[in-house]
């Protein structure tokens, strides 16, 4: 790990969304935007002048290039090297253009996310052209797994791995078609949870595989699996993400009792949190302190692996546990350790955990 | 260095045609899309309830899977988790996209919401082959055989899955085309090496 950033409605530096959330300041509010829902709905949204939005870039791509610039900042990576490679992870980009634009064959191309991934490859150099991930809800999280593996190989010796996602009437009219919203700030693994909040935001990671930043934390482990059971409800045991779990665990060699938190996906619907905590329980980790920040964030989709990585591994740096924002009593079948008060502690490693549609999970282990 | 992996197995499907390992197993030409698929359905007398509800991207995407592993890949031939797929596309779920917000403009419906994302066709192949492992789904400009090969391949001399299906699916209006493989370590009677040459070969099969 060399450098990060997290964009999000509540900051735009790492440091400065970690501040924030020990303030327990929270990007999710009643939000007013006829051009995304007729009626008021709870969801943490960029303000307008929150972004200065460039000619000929959207509000994603600006998003993207925003948030890989301030973690270049912070590092001596090289975008033009051809030893870096640019990877995006995004669950619907540019959708939004469909709801505004007259459809046309020019529209088509600039919606495709690979006109996106051109856009910003172009504007820092990059020489390879970027990978592009869209895997529902762990896309993020497989961004990362991605980032790890080709550094393994040894294709590549620098991964910037960015994420974003921005919220439009398509999404928010999906999501409330399943009934999965929230009519209020969302309440994690909480006995009376009732949905989740959607969220907007980027992120970015930069790993590197050369020697200068060995002393690091690193990537420990990731791994990826399918419910293989229903497109838009999560397994009901929780076995397929305890495998994801556990084949993480295996790969950075660590035992369960070696994490010393885990920061899950906890989206705050009814069957997301009970499948999470079954899954944590399957994999030995029922006594490991699990927070989720969503209540901070919401579900910022295709950038939520991302946010939520960056923000645990500040956690890890500064020692700071931080906690699940709505969460009172336990609603779930499973004993699982939900953290409720913000508080101290000296940890080492930590999991990570993602779930959605199309029955996907991932988790990822990142370490000192 | 390992062995190279093996092209057990190819489908591709394209230009109101079905190919199985570059025979032609089935022609319907002229038909629009939705009408094609289904012919497909009933010239392969699949039973699959399922297939009626997914929209035409899972609808390709699964056909291909079945005509991929039929007489292939025995079922339950490996663990769950031993079986992954890496797929790749140019549209992502666009086609249908355009559907949903044109009914959401009425009442939006959550059985097309849920096919507003491309990797839903991994999961109904998944699901019909109780498929657990590995997957991903990537949006290319166009199909970059190098890049899948390098993800396979890394599952696979890694010992993270055993089998992988992988390649392209792609539907957008009436343009379509699916390539799918199945990749594995062991070398048998009919199967080539999975090198970019003969990925890219099969992709051009039509």
């Amino acid at each position: 790990m060399v450098a990060d950033n997290v964009l999000s409605p509540i900051g735009k530096t790492t440091a400065g969304n970690f501040d924030q959330l020990k303030k327990s300041v929270s990007g999710v509010k009643e939000q007013n935007k006829p051009t995304v829902s007729p009626k008021p709905f709870f969801a943490s949204l960029f303000n307008k002048d929150d972004i200065n939005i460039e000619a000929g870039r959207t509000q994603f791509e600006q998003l993207l290039i925003d948030s890989i610039s301030d973690a270049l900042k912070n590092s001596y990576i090289d975008p033009k090297d051809k030893k870096t490679i640019l990877i995006i992870s995004s669950t619907k980009g540019n959708i939004g253009l469909l709801e505004t634009e007259e459809y046309t064959l020019e529209l088509e191309k600039r919606i495709a996310l690979s006109t996106s991934g051109r856009l910003v490859a172009e504007h820092f150099g990059f020489v390879n052209t970027p990978i592009i991930i869209s895997n529902a809800c762990i896309s993020g999280v497989v961004g990362i797994i991605a980032g790890m593996r080709l550094l393994r190989t040894g294709q590549y010796e620098n991964a910037i791995v960015t994420g974003g996602d921005v919220i439009s009437s398509f999404i928010l009219s999906g999501f409330e078609s399943f009934q999965a919203l929230s009519p209020k700030v969302c309440r994690p693994f909480d006995k009376s949870r009732n949905g989740l909040n959607l969220g907007e935001g980027a992120a970015t990671i930069i790993l590197s595989t050369n020697k200068k930043y060995a002393k690091n934390i690193k990537v420990l482990g990731g791994s990826v699996s399918n419910d293989a059971n229903h497109i838009s409800g999560p397994s009901r045991t929780g076995k397929e993400l305890s495998l994801a779990i556990d084949q993480s665990l295996k790969e950075a060699g660590l035992s369960a009792n070696e994490i010393d938190f885990i920061s899950a996906h906890g989206t705050a619907t009814p069957y997301n949190d009970e499948m999470e905590a079954k899954a944590i329980s399957l994999s030995g980790l029922q006594s490991s302190p699990v927070n989720s920040l969503k209540g901070y964030y919401g579900h910022t989709l295709g950038a939520a692996g991302l946010i939520e990585s960056i923000i645990s591994i500040q956690s890890l740096k500064e020692g700071v546990l931080l906690p699940t924002p709505g969460y009172k009593e336990s609603g779930v079948t499973q004993s699982v350790n939900v953290v409720a008060n913000i508080q101290p502690m000296t940890a080492k490693n930590f999991l990570k955990t993602a779930s959605g549609f199309g029955g996907c999970n991932a988790a990822i282990i990142f370490g000192k | 260095m390992p062995a190279e992996n093996q092209i057990i197995s190819s489908c591709v499907i394209e230009q109101g045609t079905v190919f199985k390992d570059g025979s032609m197993l089935f022609e319907n030409k002229g038909a629009d899309l939705a009408e094609f698929l289904l012919s497909i359905y009933q010239h392969f007398q699949l039973n699959y309830p399922r297939f009626y509800k997914m929209d035409n991207l899972s609808k390709l995407g699964w056909l291909a899977s079945e005509v991929l592993l039929k007489d292939t890949y025995e079922k339950d031939q490996y663990q769950p988790e031993e079986m992954g797929l890496v797929l790749a596309n140019r549209n992502s779920s666009l086609d249908n996209d355009i559907k949903y917000l044109e009914s959401a403009k009425e009442i939006a419906s959550p059985s097309l919401f849920v096919y507003t994302l491309p990797n839903i066709v991994i999961g109904e192949i998944c699901i019909r082959n109780n498929f657990k492992g590995e997957h991903g789904f990537y949006i290319q400009d166009s199909f970059d055989a190098g890049f899948i090969a390098g993800q396979v391949d890394y599952l696979l001399n890694n010992n993270i899955l055993k089998a992988c299906i992988c390649g392209w699916v792609e539907v957008l209006g009436q343009d379509y085309k699916a390539a799918l493989y199945l990749v594995e370590k062991n070398q048998t009677d009919k199967s080539v090496p999975f090198s970019i040459k003969n990925i890219n070969s099969i992709f051009e099969t039509f």
